[in-house]
């Protein structure tokens, strides 16, 4: 990989070298047809590094982190916060602001739990801050991954507070203006998305926060989209907590990140408990170790959080303003080539304003499942569904929509190849607008 | 669309089932009527099916009318639309068989059955190919699956188990 510096965005040559990075982009799918994979929203593949460091973790230094005074477990640990660092360093944040999840839905959980628990008198006074009860109100978006909804839907549920939520326009984006009636002084928690999975609409954070810290709720920010495209800084952004996963900013699977202001992270109570997040432990009771390994119970996922570090170390040599500019170039061509096609509805904003690469469509007549299919057999992978965002489908009016969704690797010439294979699609289908082909 | 495999999944069978297919529609419910929703969870697609039997002759229950609405991808429509067609008048023995051989067929891969097999499928053999695509049976199988289901809830049948 050629290290790119001071250039907006990634020119033919470093492209190439890019996609070199990733040795699945090589290979054919469906009887020898070139892969286009355009599903990065749902997972993105993985750079050589990344599978190398996991891979170097253990070849080298796997040893129990935390504990033991071998030197092997000097170097994993090493490795491990190495590795925390360097992803909290890619975020904005301090390491000790930054604690490892499985994935974003668990990072999402823990702060819907650790509330639960302070709620039931659980981290003393100072976790106070962070209960609820019976009149407290929850605010959530209708945008949300299913992931930033279910959990507090139970939240809800277990404390007794009340679950609203700010609408969405006809084209997706956050009605920002509903802000003032719907965050109230009841508000604890503000939990919304930094970009929508579905309609690609990146939210103005800004009045999002603002609104919160005017009424004292805690902001609970959804970074899964918006971490892999965009140069993030969450301390910049100034939310309290923030949920991203590894795998989709081309890191491993199974690992995650919560981040969490020091002082919130220090008077949350735990929510898994068990070995190596105590401080002493009797029989009777346990007091426990500062944040982050307070929410890090049992053994951790050692590899693939060195994996996320080498993953974040990538993205950020790339620089991510570039990466970010690729991929507003895709995002014209992706609207493009959705527009061409007659019959074929988007559902999110169809300018490229604050938005990003990630364009769900529905196709007059055919099923999203069956645009998948025949996609698919031109070699184009895209995600069909309601990629875990049931109301919003239901509020645009789709149950189920087509996304194709891309990653800096994505190329322009991809997504023509995507664009004749959607134009394929309704004439297959036997609904072509123009002199109609019947199949068979 | 090049390679033929597409056509090999979507036969014109399903196609025309898919466009205009068979007992759509709910029909009023009665007495001996079972009814079942069931959701595919990865898409969203749903069924409301209603079956209704006729118990006239002791013993040996018939399948009246089948009735249903959902909405879903052009496998399950097709599928359910052949569904209608297949059991409406069968016996529950034979609607048991029905449901155990497209069971298989979709666990076929794409290699089919044997001729005999295949014959009491009739229409739903044009699924052959749907097995070769593992995220797609379910689609196929949604229907059956609210079929019995429906049936239990009829009373005249206890078993759930796969034929």
């Amino acid at each position: 990989m050629n290290p790119i510096q001071d250039t907006p965005t990634l020119g033919p040559a470093e492209l190439a070298a890019v996609r070199a990075d990733f040795p699945l982009l090589t290979r054919t799918v469906r009887d020898g047809r070139a892969l286009v994979y355009l599903d990065s929203g749902a997972t993105s593949q993985k750079p050589e590094v990344v599978l190398d460091a996991e891979q170097d973790f253990y070849v080298q230094r796997n040893a129990a982190v935390h504990r033991g005074a071998h030197q092997l477990a000097e170097e994993a640990t090493d490795a491990f916060e190495a590795a925390r660092a360097q992803v909290a360093s890619f975020v904005g944040v301090s390491p000790g602001e930054l604690v490892w999840t499985s994935n974003a839905t668990s990072a999402i959980n823990l702060v819907a739990y650790a509330m639960s628990n302070a709620s039931l008198g659980r981290g003393g006074a100072e976790a106070r801050g962070l209960a609820l009860r019976a009149g407290d109100e929850i605010v959530v978006t209708e945008a949300e991954h299913h992931a930033n909804l279910v959990p507090w839907q139970e939240l809800a549920e277990r404390t007794g507070a009340t679950l609203r939520w700010i609408g969405v326009h006809d084209d997706g984006r956050l009605r920002v203006e509903d802000l003032e009636t719907v965050v109230t002084e009841r508000t604890r928690v503000l939990a919304f998305t930094h970009a929508s999975n579905v309609t690609g609409a990146i939210t103005p954070v800004a009045p999002f926060v603002a609104r919160a810290r005017e009424v004292g709720a805690l902001t609970v920010l959804d970074a899964c989209q918006s971490v892999p495209h965009l140069p993030v800084d969450l301390t910049e952004l100034g939310v309290d907590f923030a949920a991203f996963s590894g795998h989709k900013m081309l890191g491993p699977t199974g690992v995650g990140a919560l981040y969490g202001r020091r002082e919130l992270l220090e008077a949350m109570p735990p929510v898994a408990t068990g070995g190596s997040m105590v401080e002493v432990v009797t029989m009777e009771r346990t007091t426990y170790a500062p944040p982050p390994q307070r929410f890090e119970a049992g053994t951790q996922m050692v590899s693939q959080a060195v994996g996320m570090g080498a993953a974040a170390s990538y993205l950020a040599e790339l620089g991510m303003d570039a990466v970010a500019q690729h991929e507003a170039v895709l995002t014209q061509a992706l609207l493009d080539a959705v527009a061409s096609v007659p019959g074929v509805r988007v559902l999110g904003p169809t300018d490229t304003r604050d938005r990003l690469a990630n364009v769900s469509f529905v196709v007059d007549g055919v099923h999203a499942h069956d645009v998948g299919q025949v996609l698919d057999d031109a070699g184009v992978a895209v995600r069909v569904g309601h990629h875990c965002a049931q109301p919003l489908h239901r509020r645009l009016g789709a149950t189920a929509s087509t996304r194709a969704s891309t990653a800096v690797y994505t190329t322009l010439e991809e997504i023509e190849v995507f664009r004749e294979a959607l134009a394929g699609v309704r004439a297959f289908f036997g609904l072509t607008d123009s002199p109609a082909v019947p199949v068979g | 669309m090049s390679t033929g495999s597409m056509e090999q999944l979507y036969q014109q069978v399903i196609l025309d089932h898919a466009r205009a297919p068979h007992g759509k529609g709910l029909l009023e419910p009665v007495a001996t009527a079972g009814e079942s929703h069931q959701v595919n969870p990865t898409c969203g697609d749903e069924v409301t099916l209603r079956v209704e039997l006729d118990t006239s002759v002791p013993g040996s229950p018939r399948v009246e009318r089948v009735s249903w609405e959902g909405q879903g991808c052009s496998i399950s429509q097709a599928s359910i639309s052949v569904l209608h067609d297949l059991v409406t008048g069968a016996e529950l023995g034979q609607v048991d068989d029905l449901a155990g051989t497209f069971r298989a067929l979709m666990h076929a891969r794409g290699a089919g059955l044997d001729d005999e097999a295949e014959d009491t499928l009739g229409d739903a053999t044009a699924f052959t190919g749907v097995a070769k695509y593992p995220a797609r049976i379910k689609c196929a199988l949604l229907g059956w699956a609210a079929l019995q289901d429906a049936l239990i809830k009829t009373g005249a049948t206890t078993s759930q188990e796969d034929a």
